[in-house]
């Protein structure tokens, strides 16, 4: 495949106004889908949680699961939205295996929530992101396609079909198209869906996990020549599984649009598909003419009119806005604000909060996960998450120090060994023998050798240059190979030259 | 015992409960009827022989132990073939369902299975209900027992022809247009169309979802009165299913009182077009109804004459998304899938052997409607007109109690003739539609022959849920009229 010519990202801001539109899919954490009963688990055999309803079998009929209707209410609410008084589905008419209907029931013109917005603090920079709306729908189930390199359609032999998914309820949630972000787009779309996700979360409504699909983003991008008013074509990139790859694509999309107009070409209104290995975006399969859904009102279902009561009633358990929580956190973790916004921005919140919550002080939870752990996340493409470490255990590891078992060297192999799968850290300093000296005895005698062994540094250190203590402490470390304490090695070597 | 045949199902209930016959004995006579009239009939798709018989002694056994049986136990009853009844075909009438046997039941199988009653097989239809002749079935029309070269109207020929053919005495229907009301016209059975919402659509397959309405066939307004309360009623498996108590509709049918009863006459259905021996009957029996008391008056419903043209956008909208999901990838007829060939083209050839010409008809001109740019001006004024006529029979019942016109404009067509004639075919739907569009409940009613010696029915419509009104209109009209049996009938009698 022919790579795109791209515009240097400098040059795309200076002659032009980036215009960016998010369409975000959560799956809903409901334990039934959206039509019928069958259960929504996530990872199940193909084909185990289904039903005529899911399957569409005919003569079959939905049913409106309730929880799914509220839970949507609750996203809207922390998104500030309205909430209709009278809304309806309707059906989205189109072919496709992954579609047992071969229609989705889905919302159009009558979305349940409307007109909303989410404060988005990108670098400390406050973003107000409209949102359109969010609607429900019912999710699609999911072709595997076998025979192919890449597991796309392309060059598959043939395609299996699991409709687990297939009905699982979905809300749509679409921006307004947001102007005016300039060079900040890229890093305005990452940290809009990091919000939404966030704010999700907080609901307890979703998983909100990308790398399993539930949570799932369509950037759309356009640029608008400087000076101009009229909005440019956009193009829609799908299949962007992480929040890095949306701010790639976004930046992706602008360069390659900026050098396609720098040149006096014109943008084609297309899908295109994110690629993450290779880092760009590719034109999906064109179609001759635009799709045309045939949206109606869908008949075998009765509106949605959910009363102001019971709308105020779950306004009462919306959350606070994560960015209040965030405030609140720092303040009670006594965090500088830089700090927690490394925190936030390497989505360590909860993790620092949990580990924070399993006994570590605040800073020592903060300091693993955002150096230590960091820096074993990025050398393994990881996020903070994902390692195979729990808070838990991070805290274990903390407590072991602040007991005087371990310091800090031999605390990282004992992380090391817990991401190795070793067990928890203290099987680990057990099995491994690795805790450090604490017998006195031993100490003594190591410093007492090596008092012995460096009598100038001894000399100069009664003299009052205790800076050299330093030399002394390498030297009785080295010779109990590492597992002593330093702290107390120190003190130990300071009060026998006193004494 | 082929006497049995002409027994009402009140009747044969009866006898069962009291065991001076078995529910065997009436289920092997109407078998019995169905192999010796069914072959120039086709009231039939399946004859589900074994299990009838089985259900049927299953049924004798618990009223000789002495369970308490419902008040159908025991009779046999026939199923459209659009209801899904596990263990036998679903076929819809289309070569695409040629095999298919859904794995669940309808709700109105399980309701007659439930209240003891035997189904004897699924009886012909227009492909997938589409038609008002029965023609339009993949597997050959059906036959009407009063001429067997004419129709049986459509689309639930197959269940009125097996009524007046003797092979059951009551059986289920679906009207989205007029598929219970102008087949029972035309076969001098009883149709009732409840109200929308009143019996579950939950497993019968959709033509168009906002107007299709299960509903009893029989040949008194006792029998399909006793059905409707089997399979009326709330189902929450169905969100148009509405929760409220099924109306009195048995007492309704054995109350045939019409006195003080304000009756309408639908001014706008009438004069040309319609056969003059079906408007002699039709005010026959108005006068016949006046005599006992009604009072009668012309009502003008000024939007009736837009029904059909709405009808004929609303539906094939919806017929054209129902029938989407019969793509041939998790069931039905697969056509062309020799390996080579993309999901769309085996799609497209699928569809392309498996529905017939009435159906492709309707999925064209109802995408066409819905198609953006169309939508406003097709889909969305039949929307407007649906509301029209809404407020039509509103401003009417807010005067009279009932409204009445003839079912049909005509007696049953030659067989061949809505073929050729596109537009009288679907004129016979003509009075019928806007009770659908309305939602409102109705019923035809057998009112005498035309001068051509064809059944002619009336028609009763009542508001929302006043289902009871059809009934006791109907149950009156049965006392003041002579009561008609079909050639074939006769013979068998």
């Amino acid at each position: 495949m022919s790579r795109d010519e791209l515009l240097e990202f400098d040059e795309v801001v200076a002659a032009f106004d980036p215009v960016i539109g998010l369409e975000v899919h959560v799956e809903l954490a409901t334990l039934t889908k959206m039509f019928c009963a069958c259960s929504t688990r996530f990872g199940a055999a193909p084909n185990s949680q289904v039903c005529p309803v899911c399957l569409g079998l005919p003569g079959s009929l939905p049913q409106v699961n309730g929880q799914a209707v509220e839970s949507s209410i609750r996203i809207g609410l922390a998104l500030g939205c309205s909430i209709a008084t009278w809304c309806r589905f309707s059906r989205k008419n189109y072919f496709y295996p992954d579609m047992t209907k071969n229609y989705q029931v889905s919302q159009y013109d009558e979305p349940l929530c409307y007109d909303g917005s989410v404060e988005v603090d990108v670098d400390g920079e406050l973003i107000t992101v409209p949102i359109e709306r969010a609607h429900m729908e019912e999710d699609a189930g999911k072709s595997v396609h076998v025979g192919s390199l890449t597991g796309r359609i392309e060059g598959a032999e043939y395609s299996l079909m699991d409709y687990n998914r297939g009905g699982v309820p979905l809300v749509e949630i679409v921006t307004k198209p947001v102007l005016g972000t300039g060079a900040g787009a890229p890093a305005v779309a990452r940290a809009y869906v990091a919000t939404l996700r966030d704010i999700v979360r907080a609901l307890g409504v979703s998983d909100v996990r990308m790398e399993q699909g539930s949570l799932r983003c369509d950037a759309n991008v356009s640029l608008m020549a400087k000076g101009t008013t009229t909005l440019g074509t956009r193009t829609e990139t799908k299949n962007l599984n992480s929040l890095k790859s949306i701010e790639k694509a976004v930046r992706y999309e602008m360069c390659r649009q900026g050098a396609i107009l720098a040149a006096g070409g014109r943008i084609k209104q297309e899908t295109r598909h994110w690629h993450e290995d290779g880092s760009y975006t590719a034109a999906g399969r064109s179609k001759e003419e635009a799709e045309d859904y045939r949206y109606f009102p869908e008949p075998d279902l009765v509106p949605v009119a959910p009363s102001r009561e019971w709308v105020e009633a779950l306004r009462a358990t919306i959350p606070a806005p994560p960015r209040e929580r965030l405030a609140a956190l720092r303040e009670q973790w006594g965090f500088a604000e830089p700090e927690m916004r490394d925190v936030a921005a390497a989505d360590a919140v909860d993790l620092v909060a949990a580990t924070i919550a399993a006994g570590a002080a605040p800073q020592a939870a903060r300091k693993w996960w955002m150096s230590e752990l960091m820096r074993r996340a990025n050398a393994a493409g990881l996020g903070l998450a994902d390692l195979a470490i729990t808070p838990a255990a991070v805290a274990q590891v903390q407590g072991l120090i602040d007991e005087g078992r371990l310091n800090d060297k031999v605390a990282r192999e004992v992380i090391d060994a817990v991401l190795a799968g070793e067990g928890t850290p203290r099987e680990i300093v057990d099995a491994r023998g690795l805790a450090v000296i604490l017998d006195t005895s031993a100490l003594q005698a190591a410093v007492d050798a090596q008092i012995a062994g460096h009598p100038d540094v001894a000399e100069r250190i009664r003299a009052g240059k205790t800076q050299a203590v330093g030399v002394l402490i390498g030297a009785v470390m080295k010779q109990l190979g590492g597992q002593a304490d330093a702290a107390s090695v120190r003190a130990l070597i300071l009060a026998t030259l006193e004494g | 015992m082929s006497s049995l045949t002409s027994l009402t199902a009140a009747r044969l209930a009866a006898l069962i409960r009291t065991g001076e016959v078995s529910s065997e004995e009436v289920t092997r006579a109407h078998l019995d009827q169905i192999a010796a009239v069914d072959d120039r009939v086709h009231a039939f798709l399946h004859v589900d022989t074994d299990r009838a018989l089985e259900v049927a002694r299953r049924v004798d056994a618990k009223r000789r132990a002495g369970a308490p049986l419902g008040p159908l136990a025991g009779v046999p009853v026939a199923v459209k073939d659009l209801f899904a009844y596990v263990g036998a075909p679903t076929t819809c009438g289309s070569r695409m369902l040629e095999n298919w046997c859904p794995p669940y039941n309808a709700a109105v199988t399980e309701r007659v299975l439930a209240a003891d009653m035997v189904i004897l097989g699924k009886t012909n239809l227009d492909e997938f209900a589409m038609g008002s002749s029965t023609e339009t079935s993949a597997f050959g029309p059906t036959h009407n027992p009063w001429d067997l070269a004419r129709v049986p109207g459509g689309s639930g020929g197959g269940s009125a022809a097996a009524l007046a053919a003797l092979e059951a005495p009551v059986a289920l229907g679906s009207d989205t247009g007029g598929s219970i009301r102008q087949p029972a016209a035309v076969t001098g059975t009883v149709g009732i169309k409840p109200t929308y919402g009143g019996v579950s659509r939950y497993g019968a397959v959709a033509m168009a979802s906002s107007l299709d309405q299960p509903g009893p066939c029989a040949r008194t307004v006792l029998d399909a009165a006793l059905l409707h309360q089997v399979i009326g009623g709330y189902d929450p498996r169905d969100a148009t299913s509405i929760d409220a108590p099924v109306p009195d509709v048995v007492a309704a049918a054995q109350s045939p009182d019409v006195a003080g009863m304000k009756i309408g006459v639908v001014k706008e259905f009438g004069g040309e077009g319609f056969e003059p021996g079906v408007e002699r009957r039709f005010h026959e029996a108005v006068a016949a109804l006046a005599g006992a008391g009604a009072e009668i008056v012309e009502v003008s419903c000024p939007y009736f004459p837009l029904a059909l043209g709405a009808y004929y956008l609303i539906m094939p909208s919806e017929v054209s998304s129902n029938m989407a999901r019969f793509d041939a990838m998790r069931y039905g007829r697969r056509v062309g899938d020799d390996g080579t060939r993309s999901v769309e083209d085996v799609m497209r050839a699928s569809r392309g052997a498996g529905f017939g010409a009435e159906v492709k008809r309707r999925i064209i001109l109802g995408t066409y409607a819905l198609s953006s740019g169309y939508y406003d001006a097709y889909y969305g004024s039949a929307q407007k007109v649906r509301t029209l006529i809404i407020q039509d029979f509103r401003a009417a019942f807010s005067t009279v109690d009932v409204l009445m016109s003839p079912s049909t404009p005509t007696t049953a067509i030659r067989i061949g003739e809505p073929l050729t004639d596109l537009m009288a075919g679907y004129k016979a739907d003509l009075c019928t539609i806007p009770s659908n569009l309305a939602g409102i409940p109705a019923g035809s009613f057998p009112a005498g022959l035309s001068d051509n010696g064809l059944p002619v029915g009336v028609q009763v419509m009542a508001p929302v849920l006043a289902d009871d009104r059809v009934y006791r209109v109907g149950s009156a009209l049965e006392a003041l009229l002579e009561p008609r049996f079909a050639p074939l009938t006769k013979e068998a009698r």
